[in-house]
């Protein structure tokens, strides 16, 4: 049993983060919930409309469309997740040169403004006189408008995605790798086990729960992608329709329409979908993450 | 990437219903500081002059200057109208005045003072009858050409008689698939391009009362396809070359005939040497039911709750005067002043071009920007769709049909 007096202190030390919490995230989700009952005057003032904001979100093909491209979004994104062990297990070679250089060349893309990210990735995919068309011109291939064609841009803003995020699970899971003892790889070479054997049999089940941390950690951060879209795809855009995310359309509804509620009702669904998603991954764990 | 969009916004939607609380500081009896907020950093040298001009006049008043980019103007203004502290004076568009004249921000104008502008800008300022914003710059949409690619393809230069045939004809002559050259830019552009040929074909965007779309009417359909049909014949490259590259960029790269720009792109093109030589401007070309430029102008609106009325009031009568218009049209910026006369300084700062003889015979036929209560709600959907239509995706008129519905569902809420 523990006294008053120190159930007191434990609060105390607690309140500094708990209340930041409360008013930086959980009041806001309160209020978001409200406002996605109402439909708000341009200027405050709110009229409750119950669940209309959601029976209108359900029959809406905007709503589908960017559901759909926010899916296929995160689905190319987690598949870059492997790529990222690769990169990490490279770094672990032991006694590779210019070890730090490539770290630092890898890690740079997550230090770097997203805004200089999207600009610099847009005269890259420039349909007339982007690099990597030609690049493709001089193979003798005829490059798409990567962020003008609703087939091709949600693809490039993928491999942008990755591109950003690679660096960053690579350090995670290099921590996972050094973390994994010695002696079983000491052990399995005794035993005659190869290079790849070692890597499929002892790292990749090790490496489990980084892996798992990774996997939820990009798809929330890939259900909720906004920035990159927003600064490589205009408003105007006929590559909107197949590059519009949840987030894009929450904005293009709040901040451009000027109607809150519904785009209240847009954030609400999001977080239900990253909630459930999320909650499922935690589900499906048990059958694949290995604790040592 | 680390940005939360979400749970900023979230916090933002909060924020804006809380408020923000009133800055005001103390001041001497008798004199007034008031607040004058701009988006474009490009005007700031003859807003800063104007201002000195006025505080001259009025010793007793002195003008603080805000400039916040566009990008976050309007969120900005938004959120400091929901907590009641605007700046005293600000810039104003009409695509967003009546919003704020009936949520009660801005308060009404003097009608006197309006005196001697043209009336379709200033008529975009009015709402329920009364005069909102004081407009004091127009944008006139024109018809820039490259004389290079005149010249080799042996076609006489556009003038002010020119219609859409002689237009279509010219593209079909510049346009020349081995140098990947293309006779016009046809990107998706609405007070210059789209919404002046809907009118131009005897169509129109929104009906006189406001309350019905014009997209669904044929002729409206009809100046739509005026530009998908130049993408359609290939005199102008598709619709994902302008998502890549912005039209002016384009045509600077010496390979477009003509483009639908603004007059006000002139200082831009000025800035280029190379470019300077080989391009000029005629008025916008006829169509096939009459004549028709919109006119857009920026206003400056009084805040409803600033504590001194009388000041703000004085300052943005002041802007349309004569003279703080000569400062703003001799201060050479980007910017073309309002009040007829005025304009001779901003003319000569582009010596070759031919702008007077562009504005001399667009603003007679000049027509205000259509606008409802909440237009941006319906330019969204307009844009978005059309985007398809553009893109070849789905025929213009099946397009312009949809709009029309759900343009109409929007304009029965307001």
């Amino acid at each position: 049993m523990h006294s008053k007096r120190e159930w007191a202190w434990g609060y105390l030390l607690i309140a500094p983060m708990a209340l930041g919490l409360a008013v930086f995230y959980l009041w806001p989700i309160v209020q978001t919930l409200y406002l996605s009952m109402t439909e708000s005057g341009v200027f405050g003032g709110y009229t409750w409309v119950g669940t209309a904001n959601f029976a209108e979100l359900f029959t809406d093909e905007e709503m589908y469309g960017a559901l759909g491209n926010t899916l296929l979004y995160s689905v190319l994104v987690l598949a870059g997740v492997p790529l990222s062990i690769v990169v990490a297990a490279l770094l672990n070679v032991p006694g590779l040169r210019g070890l730090s250089l490539y770290r630092t060349l890898y890690f740079l893309p997550v230090v770097t403004m997203p805004a200089a990210v999207g600009l610099t990735w847009r005269y890259l995919f420039n349909g007339d006189f982007g690099a990597i068309n030609h690049v493709l011109g001089t193979a003798g291939i005829d490059g798409p408008y990567w962020l003008g064609d609703p087939d091709f841009a949600i693809y490039a803003i993928a491999v942008v995605g990755i591109w950003s995020s690679v660096g960053y699970n690579a350090v995670l899971f290099l921590a996972g790798l050094q973390g994994i003892p010695r002696h079983y790889y000491e052990a399995a070479e005794i035993d005659g086990a190869g290079r790849l054997r070692q890597f499929v049999r002892i790292t990749l089940p090790l490496l489990t729960p980084t892996t798992f941390f990774v996997v939820v950690i990009t798809m929330i951060n890939a259900l909720q992608v906004f920035d990159l879209v927003y600064l490589m795809i205009d408003l105007k855009s006929p590559a909107l329709e197949g590059s519009r995310t949840i987030v894009y359309l929450f904005y293009e509804t709040g901040f451009v329409q000027n109607q809150r509620g519904l785009a209240a009702a847009i954030a609400v669904i999001l977080l239900g979908l990253v909630l459930m998603l999320t909650a499922f991954q935690f589900r499906l764990q048990k059958k694949w993450v290995h604790y040592e | 990437m680390r940005f939360r969009l979400p749970l900023v916004c979230l916090t933002g939607l909060a924020v804006m219903t809380a408020g923000c609380g009133s800055s005001s500081e103390p001041e001497a009896a008798g004199k007034a500081t008031i607040s004058y907020a701009i988006w474009d950093k490009n005007d700031q040298t003859s807003a800063e002059k104007i201002i000195a001009a006025f505080q001259q006049a009025n010793p007793n008043v002195t003008v603080k200057l805000e400039i916040t980019p566009w990008d976050q103007y309007w969120t900005k203004l938004q959120t400091a109208a929901s907590g009641g502290a605007t700046p005293d004076v600000f810039w104003m568009n009409s695509l967003n005045v009546r919003m704020y004249a009936k949520g009660g921000i801005i308060t009404p104008l003097e009608e006197s003072k309006a005196q001697g502008l043209p009336p379709a800008v200033v008529d975009g300022y009015r709402y329920d009858g009364k005069l909102y914003g004081l407009p004091h710059n127009v944008s006139i949409p024109a018809l820039w050409y490259d004389k290079k690619l005149f010249d080799a393809a042996g076609v006489a230069y556009p003038t002010a008689d020119w219609t859409w045939d002689d237009v279509k004809a010219a593209a079909k002559k510049l346009t020349d698939p081995s140098k990947k050259q293309f006779g016009i830019l046809a990107h998706m552009w609405d007070q210059g391009a789209f919404y002046p040929t809907m009118l131009q074909a005897g169509g129109h965007v929104l009906s006189e009362d406001g309350k019905k779309s014009g997209f669904d009417d044929p002729a409206s359909i009809q100046g739509l396809e005026y530009w998908t049909g130049m993408i359609k014949d290939q005199v102008a490259p598709v619709a994902e070359v302008y998502a890549d590259t912005d039209p002016i960029t384009l045509f600077q790269s010496g390979k477009y005939g003509m483009l639908y720009g603004g007059v006000w792109f002139a200082s831009t093109f000025w800035a280029n040497p190379e470019i300077r030589e080989r391009i000029d401007v005629a008025p916008l070309p006829k169509g096939p039911a009459k004549d028709a430029v919109i006119l857009l102008g920026l206003a400056n609106a009084v805040s409803a709750r600033s504590e001194h009325p009388k000041e703000s009031a004085a300052f943005a009568e002041f802007v349309v005067s004569e003279q703080a218009q000569k400062i703003l049209s001799d201060s050479g910026g980007g910017a073309l002043s309002l009040r007829d006369g005025t304009q001779e300084g901003w003319f000569k700062a582009f010596p070759t071009f031919h702008l007077k003889e562009t504005y001399d015979a667009s603003m007679p036929n000049g027509v205000p920007y259509p606008v409802s209560l909440n237009t941006a709600q319906w330019q969204d959907v307009q844009n978005r769709l059309l985007a398809e239509a553009w893109a070849g995706k789905r025929p213009v008129a099946d397009v312009a049909k949809e709009i029309a519905t759900q343009m109409n569902e929007i304009l029965a809420k307001e």
